[in-house]
């Protein structure tokens, strides 16, 4: 596992479309010779997922019309 | 006084402009609110905190909107008046003397946290099918708030880590940083909520 320290640094980058082209395929050739980390990349990936369609909650009812009620312009019938 | 003939009608066609560009940016910035909110909510503890957050985000973001650079990441620089606001109130928050969490003390209980739960986590890919919705809210805001920053603006709000680095005025090797230790936090957490 501890071969995979600076794999774990490449990884978070790769999943976050961060790396440099140089950088995705020193990522991809170690992730498609090492088990250890294909397995975190596949957990780590539906991680992600999972967090951003979880925990991301709409705007509630009411809002919206509240924040055109700050505008300045006039442009908007609502007030508030 | 001297300016009258053709200044009149150059500045009614100035102030027309700045109208309708003000209108636009109006229209702009509030085509984002859903998005800004998704980020805000999670930013602070309670659907009100939020909506009051995103209010006074707006407020400010119309007042000033001579600032923002058209062109430029509209949502990054409303991000960014939502956590200068959100900061002040924490600021506010942390000086009653029986709530002052040190930033040694997060450190600390993030350390302790990771090395307790964090690693065997990694070993376990089945987690993320068993938790509730519930659950990763809770494991969420169980981050103490500078790491979970980081995360939410990445993973909920979907910017880059030099819009996070611009939006939390930090550098970006802390962005990282943060982000990492912020993930593990937030897996750690989610093992104990699978676990319980």
């Amino acid at each position: 596992m501890s071969d995979c320290d600076k794999c774990e640094e490449l990884l978070q980058g790769y999943l976050d479309r961060e790396l440099s082209d140089a950088e995705v395929v020193v990522a991809e050739s170690h992730l498609n010779g090492c088990d250890y980390c294909r397995r975190r990349y596949r957990f780590e990936a539906s991680l992600r997922v999972y967090v951003r369609t979880t925990a991301a909650e709409r705007m509630p009812p009411g809002l919206a019309a509240k924040l055109a009620g700050l505008r300045t312009t006039g442009a908007s019938p609502l007030g508030s | 006084m001297g300016e009258s003939g053709t200044a009149e009608p150059d500045g009614a066609r100035r102030v027309a402009t700045e109208a309708r560009d003000r209108v636009r940016f109006e229209e702009e910035a509030l085509a984002l609110a859903d998005q800004v909110y998704r980020v805000a909510r999670r930013f602070v503890a309670t659907r009100e905190e939020a909506e009051d957050l995103v209010q006074d985000t707006y407020a400010r973001a119309f007042r000033s909107w001579q600032s923002y650079t058209p062109g430029t990441n509209l949502r990054a620089w409303l991000l960014r008046i939502l956590t200068n606001l959100n900061t002040d109130r924490g600021r506010k928050i942390q000086r009653r003397p029986d709530e002052t969490p040190l930033e040694e003390s997060d450190y600390y209980l993030a350390n302790r946290m990771v090395a307790s739960a964090g690693e065997q986590v990694l070993d376990q890919e089945r987690v993320v099918e068993r938790l509730s919705q519930d659950s990763i809210v809770t494991a969420l805001s169980a981050v103490p708030h500078d790491f979970r920053d980081v995360v939410v603006l990445v993973d909920i709000g979907d910017f880059s880590y030099a819009d996070a680095a611009q939006i939390l005025d930090i550098p970006l090797g802390t962005v990282m940083s943060r982000l990492h230790r912020g993930r593990r936090l937030l897996k750690a957490n989610l093992a104990e909520e699978a676990v319980s």
